[in-house]
């Protein structure tokens, strides 16, 4: 399955929900507002780095770009993709459920 | 309720917006920005406080290219044209974050009491010190 989150995980408990019901094998893609979980050296940081492998993590890089955060400044693991690698990743999996 | 009289000189008040949003998401902290510019020609006592996610706003380097919507983040640096000139950032909330000051805009006025010398706007406070600093407003206009 593929999850999308588009809330900040500071704000709203749209991340943490999320993971606590990611099976293994399955894909989380962060985009809009939920692209601050991906900020290193922070709890939702953290949460993906410990469970990168079990679950991939994706992050949509123009909403990245657009908050001023930088690729360096991202949890390990995660990988960026652009549009086009949010259409395959939805291609990819059966399912995708949205976390709003 | 009784109309206030706005052609009374004299009578300044102590506002502050407080800014808890990240931008883009939700349209709160473009909302709040343009209030803030348009409550500029009242000749108040100004202060702008973000925390929570609202430290988000004033990150340097957004680029927006890619989301097809308008980048606002250059506008908090005319802010001091407007005689917006206290921006206080809440310590806590950009650690949280995994931010510090140096990742934030350089946003700066010229003193008009002090030979138009340039100063930083943004001053970063702890928890205790934004809790007294709201305490002081007469209004506070939230977002």
């Amino acid at each position: 399955m593929l999850h999308t989150i588009n809330k900040s995980p500071f704000e709203t408990s749209t991340f943490a929900s999320c993971l606590g019901h990611a099976a293994a094998g399955d894909a989380v893609l962060l985009i809009e507002d939920g692209v601050y979980a991906a900020i290193a050296d922070t709890e939702p940081g953290k949460q993906i780095k410990a469970k990168n492998g079990t679950v991939s993590f994706y992050v949509l890089g123009p909403d990245v770009a657009a908050r001023g955060l930088t690729n360096g400044s991202l949890a390990e693991g995660i990988q960026v993709v652009d549009y086009a690698g949010f259409v395959d990743l939805v291609a990819e999996h059966e399912v995708a459920q949205a976390w709003l | 309720m009784e109309e206030p009289d706005v052609s009374q000189p004299g009578v300044t008040k102590k506002f502050m917006y407080v800014n808890r949003r990240a931008p883009y998401g939700t349209v709160y902290a473009l909302e709040s920005l343009e209030v803030v510019l348009i409550g500029a020609a009242f000749d108040q006592d100004v202060s702008l406080a973000f925390l929570d996610d609202g430290v988000f706003q004033i990150v340097k380097g957004q680029d927006t290219a890619g989301i097809g919507m308008k980048n606002f983040s250059p506008t908090y640096r005319a802010l001091g044209d407007y005689e917006v000139t206290k921006l206080y950032v809440e310590k806590e909330s950009l650690e949280t974050r995994g931010l510090s000051e140096d990742d934030l805009l350089e946003i700066t006025y010229e003193d008009e009491d002090d030979d138009w010398a340039e100063k930083p706007s943004i001053h970063v406070v702890k928890r205790d010190e934004m809790t007294q600093l709201m305490a002081q407003q007469d209004v506070i206009l939230s977002f």
